[in-house]
């Protein structure tokens, strides 16, 4: 029965197949799935971007404007003066027309220039996001990527013994974890584990590498990184691993309803085949729609459970930044996560599109 | 799933003695009943437990850091006041705040979403592009981005700030479940009728999905708490009076997770808002068992 199946939608596809082959390479690659995502992504940064930029230069409280006046109220500078500083530090000339200042800006970003700090004068902006992110992308990532396993394979489990103990019980501390924010879980961390039952040095596990670690490739380096690592990682994993479960839960029941996991049961397919193949298979596709969502609400919690810990990524020095409001480190950091999560989501589709055909047309 | 169980024994039942629709679902859904049980007693709590509070809560400086006792029930915070009081009288605003910004999101994402999957074309683009954009960006960034070049000083501009971020979640579930819907046989027949965008929206599409739409209201609401009490610890919202964010927010801001000394001035709000939020949770998936019968027959 599979096997005729299969035969007649070869059939089907053949003549699709022949008119793919007339057409011309070019509009092949332009309506290609993979050019319109990646158009798709460079719109969202070119977006984004563009409404940094109008956030900065048009709110009430024009930072830019602010910074100027202040220059020349308490430091006595003229306003060439003070337009300069504002010049070099938010990468913007206060002095042109705002549609030639949006220019240039968008020019700068294509140059990687994203201005210099306003708290720490002579420091680019990008060099604070270089020496930052990769602890952040590190963290967020390894966490997202055992949360998601874990979390569907436990769901799995839950649906297929749905009704039983195990369920019930996976259940509810899933609920209870799903409702839990990262960083007051965080907060709880350090609370109880760390100041109540004195279970790790949380003093220690401050920072990202211990001081004195280079950072190198090498045995010693991976496993400090992973040791100053192991607690935001931990607060993402468990706070975001509860969605997952309860997700892989209801997707699994409602595949498990479906004709085709009948037909397959009644064909006499071996059990763990359906489980594995008729029904977990279909059942983690609408998980991938939800990976979109999670790996920006994980990067988002990293902004409070990275000051928390101590943890030297890209959250807490956005956090710092909004604390000083030191606006072009602001703007830079934002600009770099929403790019950072727009290549991870690009990559996400990529990788739904390999396991589900049907969203490729 | 042993709602699903009991589900099938309750319909043999109802042929000889059928028990109160509250008893079935009581009996079906346990966690749901608890989650509905903590949910309107913090409701209570917040809503008519001030009334039964004393006038003021002043500040003592003998009293800093005391411990519960009967007059201090969970002990004073850093300035001597009084923890209790402030727990009961913190929940009001956060509340509402949230269901006023799960409300607006869940308007703007029904209206847009729906519109999207039943109208497609330039309209349905646009509608996407705005929502990828505003996805891709993690909220809470976001927000805290936002929250910084805005004086967050009136509790509407928090509503709306927490909207801003609250809705593509939703309109791209509701899409998706339009779109989907509107390949079912009925949905289509509609059509065929000719029986008008509004009507088919309205009367086949949305009746549809009105668990969907309930739940993720119900989960609006919590996103927008989180939202909340992160813009309050990142002491981005001037607003005065009593609430659980902003005593997280003083107490981190003490020490209070360090220190023996005023561990329940941080604890009890993050207590209050963890229980808030999961009952939430777990009141969506009670609803959901109510409002979807697949979910019971299955």
């Amino acid at each position: 029965m599979e096997l005729q199946a299969s035969a007649e939608m070869i059939q089907q596809s053949a003549p699709d197949q022949e008119e793919e082959v007339r057409r011309s390479p070019v509009k092949v690659i332009l309506g290609s799935f993979i050019f319109r995502r990646a158009l798709r992504a460079l719109l969202t940064i070119y977006l984004v971007s563009t409404f940094i930029f109008f956030l900065v230069r048009l709110l009430p409280g024009d930072p830019v404007q602010v910074f100027i006046n202040k220059q020349m109220t308490q430091y006595g500078y003229s306003y060439d003066d003070a337009a300069n500083q504002a010049r070099s530090l938010f990468a913007i000339d206060v002095d042109r027309p705002l549609l030639l200042q949006y220019t240039d800006y968008l020019s700068n970003l294509l140059r990687g220039d994203l201005g210099t700090s306003m708290v720490l004068p002579g420091t680019s902006v990008v060099s604070i996001i270089q020496s930052r992110i990769w602890w952040t992308i590190f963290s967020v990532g390894t966490s997202l990527i055992i949360a998601f396993v874990l979390g569907s394979l436990i769901g799995m489990l839950m649906a297929y013994k749905r009704g039983s103990t195990f369920d019930g019980i996976a259940s509810t501390i899933g609920s209870i974890l799903n409702s839990i924010p990262n960083y007051l879980l965080a907060l709880l961390f350090i609370i109880i584990f760390g100041v109540r039952l004195n279970w790790f040095n949380y003093t220690k596990m401050r920072g990202s590498v211990s001081s004195g670690q280079p950072v190198e490739f090498s045995w010693a380096f991976f496993t400090d990184a992973l040791y100053h690592a192991i607690l935001p990682i931990s607060v993402y994993v468990v706070t975001s691993i509860g969605g997952w479960m309860l997700l892989m839960k209801s997707s699994t029941i409602s595949t498990l309803e479906e004709d085709h996991v009948t037909a397959a049961r009644a064909r006499g397919v071996p059990e763990w085949r359906v489980l594995g193949f008729y029904v977990g298979r279909n059942a983690i596709l609408p998980l991938f729609t939800q990976l979109t969502i999670a790996i920006g609400f994980v990067v988002g919690g990293s902004l409070l459970v990275e000051p928390i810990f101590q943890y030297q990524g890209i959250g807490m020095r956005l956090y710092e930044s909004i604390n000083q409001r030191d606006y072009p480190v602001l703007q830079g950091i934002f600009l770099v996560i929403t790019i950072s999560v727009v290549v991870a989501l690009f990559v996400a589709d990529l990788l739904y599109s390999r396991l589900d055909p049907r969203i490729r047309s | 799933m042993s709602s699903a169980v009991s589900a099938v024994g309750n319909t043999q039942n109802q042929r000889v003695t059928p028990p109160p629709a509250w008893k079935r679902f009581v009996s079906r859904n346990k966690l749901g009943t608890f989650g509905i049980v903590v949910f309107v007693g913090i409701m209570l709590l917040s809503f008519v437990g001030p009334f039964f509070l004393p006038e003021k809560n002043s500040t003592n400086v003998a009293k800093v850091y005391c411990t519960p006792s009967w007059d201090n029930w969970l002990g004073c915070d850093y300035r001597g006041r009084d923890i209790w009081y402030q727990i009961v009288n913190g929940g009001k605003q956060l509340i509402w705040v949230s269901a006023a910004a799960a409300f607006f999101s869940t308007f703007i994402a029904i209206t847009f979403g729906a519109l999207a999957a039943l109208l497609g074309g330039w309209f349905e683009s646009l509608v996407l592009v705005i929502t990828e954009v505003v996805l891709t960006v993690p909220n809470i960034i976001l927000l805290g981005v936002l929250a910084a070049f805005v004086k967050l000083d009136s509790p509407f501009l928090l509503v709306m700030i927490l909207s801003v971020t609250g809705w593509p979640t939703l309109l791209r579930a509701v899409r998706a479940q339009v779109l989907s819907l509107k390949e079912r046989e009925f949905v289509e027949a509609a059509r065929m009728l000719d029986l008008g965008l509004p009507r088919i929206l309205f009367r086949e599409v949305l009746p549809n999905m009105a668990s969907y739409i309930l739940i993720n209201f119900v989960f609006g609401m919590t996103g927008a708490i989180y939202g909340q009490v992160v813009l309050y610890f990142l002491g981005l919202v001037s607003l005065k009076g009593d609430n659980w964010g902003l005593m997280i927010q003083e107490a981190y801001r003490q020490g209070a997770a360090f220190s023996t000394d005023g561990v329940l001035y941080l604890v009890a709000p993050i207590v209050m808002i963890v229980l808030l939020m999961w009952s939430l949770t777990l009141v969506a998936r009670a609803l959901e068992d109510v409002f979807n019968p697949r979910l019971r027959e299955a």
